[in-house]
């Protein structure tokens, strides 16, 4: 047998090596051993503040660590901070191309972060006199799809080129590249402990990754489609996805494999985003349909609906107190409900 | 050559699924178990479930009183 025929025998029986792997340890699923738990309250929040200023459809939305500010991002070409309380522009960030897909927030809070169409990472120092790009990371071939500081010389990127990279951004230079997804990487989130990160993509897997050695630790299966958004669940041991095949998905770290699916038939347009309050109950999810609605993680019922925007919710965001949620839209604007 | 090329992306393949089939697996209701203990423990504290009363609700626009 050929080289190329015996690795391809062996990869099928691996396959179905972690397939018995996984079936054995399947001795129920989340929603059935969730029976006894309280159900969730339906979950009724108002819009409390509306954030104009934007004057295109915004791509994204990052809270700041202090629970206060937030940026946005908007294809009118500008980065936004805001003060959520009083629902003021701190700040506006022009952007050297309006092609922006995402941006993030140093839990610092001196700097931020851009990308988008141009393949660059950009960042920002907020706290000169006057707002200074302080470096313009440039080695993607793909568009850049999310980012995210580790601190204020880390920064982990994910990119249409199916990579994702941890940079150091004393340097400009990428540390550690991602190399397994193949299809475009669509999303990324940090662990709680920062030592690994989750990354879905247009393959429709979720990969779970080693920050500091590069090794992909895990594949989660059982999208259909794009993977558009990813998180952890605050306890650190599982992970949410969202994806254009209009179901959410909660993937168990430990037992390897999909424990719950949020779905329902009414349901036809794909997830854009999500947001999780701060004990993992609640998950908040944007919809192409213009809502975003509120599934109870342990049972994977809808719990409620945040309806406001007039276009596709395009982002979500919980800051880290857990104080509110943050939409924001195709139609420019963004919402803070509680 | 593509050919050889395409060996090595095959190994890197094979590589990554032992890598994969390698590690272990706890239960699921293990799993479920403390997943349900962490947001039950920590429900009290989620602002989003339990509800944000007016008073200390920093987004509500807060109507100032004074004396003319």
């Amino acid at each position: 047998m050929g080289e190329m025929e015996q690795m391809k025998k062996e990869a099928e029986a691996l396959k179905t090596q972690i397939e018995a792997a996984r079936k054995a340890v399947h001795d129920t699923d989340m929603a059935s051993a969730a029976a006894g738990v309280a159900p969730a309250p339906q979950v009724q929040l108002k819009t409390r503040k509306t954030l104009k200023g934007h004057l295109a459809k915004i791509y994204a939305m990052h809270w700041s660590t202090d629970n206060r500010l937030m940026v946005s991002a908007s294809q009118d070409g500008k980065l936004l901070i805001w003060d959520s309380h009083s629902g003021n522009k701190v700040n506006a960030v022009p952007l050297k191309s309006s092609w922006v897909m995402t941006c993030a927030y140093a839990p610092s809070g001196n700097l931020v972060a851009s990308g988008g169409l141009d393949n660059m990472c950009t960042v920002y120092n907020l706290k000169t006199p006057v707002i200074k790009t302080v470096k313009e990371l440039d080695a993607h071939t793909g568009y850049l799809s999310c980012a995210r500081f580790l601190s204020d010389t880390e920064i982990l990127t994910s990119s249409g080129d199916t990579t994702c990279a941890l940079w150091d951004l004393e340097t400009g230079k990428q540390k550690t590249v991602f190399l397994n997804h193949v299809g475009d990487c669509m999303c990324l989130s940090l662990s709680p402990d920062m030592n690994s990160f989750v990354s879905g993509a247009c393959d429709s897997l979720a990969k779970l990754w080693d920050v500091r050695d590069g090794q992909c630790k895990q594949t989660f299966q059982g999208h259909t489609s794009d993977i558009n958004a990813i998180s952890f669940i605050p306890s650190g041991n599982a992970i949410i996805t969202g994806s254009d095949d209009c179901t959410c998905k909660m993937y168990d770290i430990r037992a390897d494999q999909e424990v719950i699916c949020y779905q329902d038939a009414a349901l036809n347009s794909g997830v854009t985003s999500l947001a999780l309050s701060t004990s993992g109950r609640l998950i908040f999810a944007g919809y192409d349909d213009f809502n975003c609605n509120i599934w109870d993680s342990l049972k994977g019922e809808k719990v409620g609906v945040l309806s406001g925007h007039d276009n596709r919710v395009s982002c979500t965001g919980v800051p880290e107190d857990g104080m509110c949620v943050c939409t924001g839209s195709w139609d420019s604007f963004l919402k803070i409900w509680n | 050559m593509s050919g050889s090329s395409n060996i090595v992306a095959m190994k890197k393949v094979v590589q990554q699924l032992r890598f994969e089939a390698n590690i272990n697996r706890v239960k699921v209701s293990q799993a479920a178990a403390e997943l349900q203990q962490f947001c039950i423990q920590n429900a009290l504290q989620d602002p989003l479930l339990t509800g944000v009363s007016s008073s200390t609700n920093p987004f509500r626009t807060q109507k100032v009183c004074s004396f003319l």
